[in-house]
């Protein structure tokens, strides 16, 4: 839906300074543009629970890291995720990726899309769904809006990004 | 029967980074070195007893603290059954090759605090997994044992000292009924202070 120019550009003019990620088919896709940024770090994860602890690391230590998974990572990481963003009460930003939204034919019945939103409303925290393909420029604004109100609130956020592969 | 039989007894091999701490190091505690290291004393402000904690990621939580601030030394005092759940966190770790960074695994070969069971790393009484190896492996540029109280006493500082990412074994002794630890205070206040005192 993005690419990579777009997404590094958004990052950069939203100053963050790292982002902390494991690849799916979409988000792999940004990743050379991200490591190529000469203001953003790229942290690898082996997986995503270890996303969200890197991430209060680095912003206890004064960065402003970005959390940037699948959807699945997203279910994994519920432990890690509820100690972070509830128990620290740190205001962390992630994009999760919403596998198969735009595109259910490599995975027909998908149930990702049957649990992603429902528990991210079970977690409470501030999300908005982002799956105007043909609307970029709005969308990235809209998602710098997102990100800028949760700053100002102090509280966390995901922007979920609609994928169409697998 | 000697330490080395029974291994350290855990407190003492924490005394041991209490002596050679020094201000602007980061010691990072969880499970029961969280305990026994708030019972010891005062708290530093660049303590960070990980309680509350998400079990298995206090070494990832360390190397973001070690990459925001490369000046400060990052010590993590993990556990064994909590290094079984986050193995990958080695290799992250070593990706990144922070120069500040210490993984000390105190290794007990039980859940201590849910009643001593043994891990999956441990048959009978003893360790079935090779930690060393296994941090060797993931590519951590030192990586030394110990099972005798004066040799870690001896070594600590010089191998915190030294440009890392290093990883430590410790043999250590259960603690017999010992129970979890509890957070020292409300968690979301004691993040913010921490976060402060990091970043001076």
């Amino acid at each position: 839906m993005f690419t990579a120019n777009q997404i590094v550009d958004l990052l950069q003019e939203l100053a963050f300074t790292h982002v902390v990620t494991i690849p799916d088919s979409t988000l792999g896709q940004w990743e050379d543009g991200l490591k190529a940024s000469e203001s953003i770090e790229y942290v690898g994860v082996c997986r995503e629970g270890e996303a969200w602890a890197v991430a209060v690391g680095l912003e206890l230590g004064g960065a402003t890291p970005l959390v940037m998974i699948q959807c699945t990572g997203l279910f994994e990481s519920g432990d890690s995720l509820r100690n972070a963003l509830f128990d620290y009460q740190r205001p962390l930003f992630a994009i999760v990726g919403y596998r198969s939204y735009l595109d259910q034919s490599t995975l027909p019945g998908d149930t990702c899309l049957k649990f992603t939103e429902p528990i991210l409303e079970a977690w409470g925290m501030d999300c908005s769904l982002y799956d105007q393909a043909d609307n970029a420029d709005e969308q990235l604004k809209d998602i710098a809006t997102q990100v800028l109100r949760c700053r100002e609130s102090g509280v966390p956020g995901v922007a979920l990004v609609a994928e169409g592969r697998a | 029967m000697s330490t080395t039989e029974i291994g350290m007894p855990l407190t003492d091999s924490l005394e041991v980074l209490r002596e050679m701490r020094r201000d602007d190091d980061v010691v990072l505690t969880v499970m029961g070195t969280a305990r026994e290291w708030m019972a010891m004393g005062q708290l530093h402000p660049l303590d960070w007893v990980y309680v509350p904690s998400s079990m298995g990621q206090a070494p990832s939580l360390g190397l973001g603290m070690a990459l925001a601030q490369p000046d400060k030394q990052i010590i993590v005092c993990n556990g064994d059954g909590c290094m079984l759940m986050n193995l990958g966190s080695l290799v992250t770790i070593t990706a990144q090759a922070p120069p500040n960074y210490t993984l000390i695994l105190f290794d007990n070969g039980v859940y201590e605090i849910t009643g001593g069971q043994p891990t999956p790393a441990t048959s009978d009484t003893d360790s079935q997994v090779d930690y060393m190896a296994l941090a060797a492996a993931a590519g951590f540029h030192h990586v030394f044992a110990f099972d005798q109280l004066e040799a870690w006493q001896q070594a600590a500082r010089q191998l915190v000292d030294q440009p890392g990412p290093t990883f430590i074994h410790l043999n250590i002794a259960p603690v017999p009924g010992a129970v979890g630890p509890r957070s020292p205070g409300h968690a979301p206040t004691r993040a913010d202070l921490f976060a402060k005192a990091l970043q001076m």
